[in-house]
């Protein structure tokens, strides 16, 4: 199976980003979603594992009128399986979630995840309710996973397997409270 | 007097005043009615959840884009809630609203539920959220209100503990 550049995946669905909001787990795709440039409108988990997706949810709830994109990595997604039946009840249709998934746990020392073992997170995700859930390997497949995030209409869900090389490590702004009252400030919110 | 207060049906009317639009919920016995009323309000959104920690995260991301919630569970919940609690809301500062059920205590006839229903006041103080235990139906709008105020106006994460003396202990043979 070919595997992508993770950051290859992020740059090409942030270009030309629009209204786009964005929501990364903990770890590497946050350094990935601040590579791509640092944008007020994206909120970077560092911490609560397995929130990426119920967090994207609630937000997309919130703003039915603008796509959000929540990105996330394979170890990140594990932990919150639940959360994708939650999004399969709730069907948003302007939530898409993607997982980067390198098959290892990148921020502890590369230990191997469940995908590592044959977890099937496209399987789950469709029995969750996510039919559309796609799995991406090849560069060639960005380009309709992008047209997907930004113009879907319907809850999508897409795994792109990366390699496991080891990107350097891009730091957005940590402090919680700054990411959380300027996402706000730039959605017009007090 | 005070068992004629429909307290379920005050929950959901405050609910209503404050403008929340979206009640998380894993449900308990204690909630079943404000979870139908919840569900059957048109500007509320009940959202079943699979573990109580999801609506931590799933309010957070809610405040984000503009819109107030509140996290309905039963006290075991409090503890599957932890990280979350620590590393989304207090960590970024969230304004966050959780009702929580009582097991565990006055009348409690199940073993297993005492552990946990002892540790949620603790728990949640070590973790910075403010507690307001009601025991008696005319108590449970002023303190809907009073924590409503504190979450959404001074930003604080707090919890409306439900009594078992309030809601009933669970009978068993």
């Amino acid at each position: 199976m070919t595997a992508l550049d993770r950051r290859q995946v992020i740059a090409e669905l942030l270009r030309e980003r629009g209204d786009l909001l964005v929501v990364s787990g903990l770890g590497g795709t946050s350094w990935d979603v601040a590579a791509g440039g640092d944008d007020p409108r994206n909120f970077y988990l560092w911490g609560g594992m397995g929130g990426a997706v119920p967090l994207a949810l609630g937000l997309a709830l919130a703003q039915p009128a603008r796509r959000v994109l929540a990105v996330t990595g394979d170890g990140e997604m594990l932990m919150g399986l639940g959360s994708l039946a939650t999004v399969g009840a709730q069907a948003p249709r302007n939530l898409a979630i993607v997982v980067i998934d390198n098959e290892r746990y990148g921020e502890t020392g590369g230990q191997a995840t469940h995908t590592a073992a044959g977890c099937d997170l496209v399987a789950i995700a469709r029995g969750a309710g996510l039919r559309s859930a796609a799995l991406v390997t090849q560069f060639e497949q960005l380009a309709a996973l992008r047209a997907q995030v930004h113009a879907g209409r319907d809850t999508s869900f897409a795994v792109c397997k990366v390699t496991t090389a080891v990107s350097p490590m891009i730091v957005p702004p940590r402090d919680g409270a700054l990411l959380r009252t300027r996402f706000r400030q730039a959605l017009g919110l007090g | 007097m005070s068992s004629e207060v429909d307290w379920p049906l005050a929950i959901q009317h405050a609910f209503v005043r404050a403008r929340l639009t979206q009640i998380a919920y894993v449900p308990d016995a204690g909630h079943k009615r404000l979870i139908e009323l919840c569900q059957s309000e048109p500007t509320l959104r009940a959202i079943a959840l699979t573990s109580e920690e999801e609506g931590i995260a799933l309010l957070a991301g809610a405040w984000l884009g503009g819109a107030r919630g509140a996290l309905l569970m039963q006290s075991s919940g409090v503890g599957n809630c932890v990280n979350a609690l620590a590393s989304i809301t207090r960590a970024c500062q969230f304004p966050l609203l959780m009702l929580v059920t009582m097991r565990g205590e006055w009348g409690e006839g199940n073993p297993w539920q005492v552990p946990m229903g002892r540790a949620v006041v603790p728990v949640l103080e070590a973790l910075g959220v403010h507690c307001a235990h009601v025991e008696h139906a005319d108590d449970v709008v002023p303190a809907t209100n009073a924590l409503l105020t504190m979450s959404f106006k001074a930003g604080c994460a707090s919890a409306l503990l439900l009594g078992q003396r309030l809601i009933g202990a669970k009978v068993f043979q």
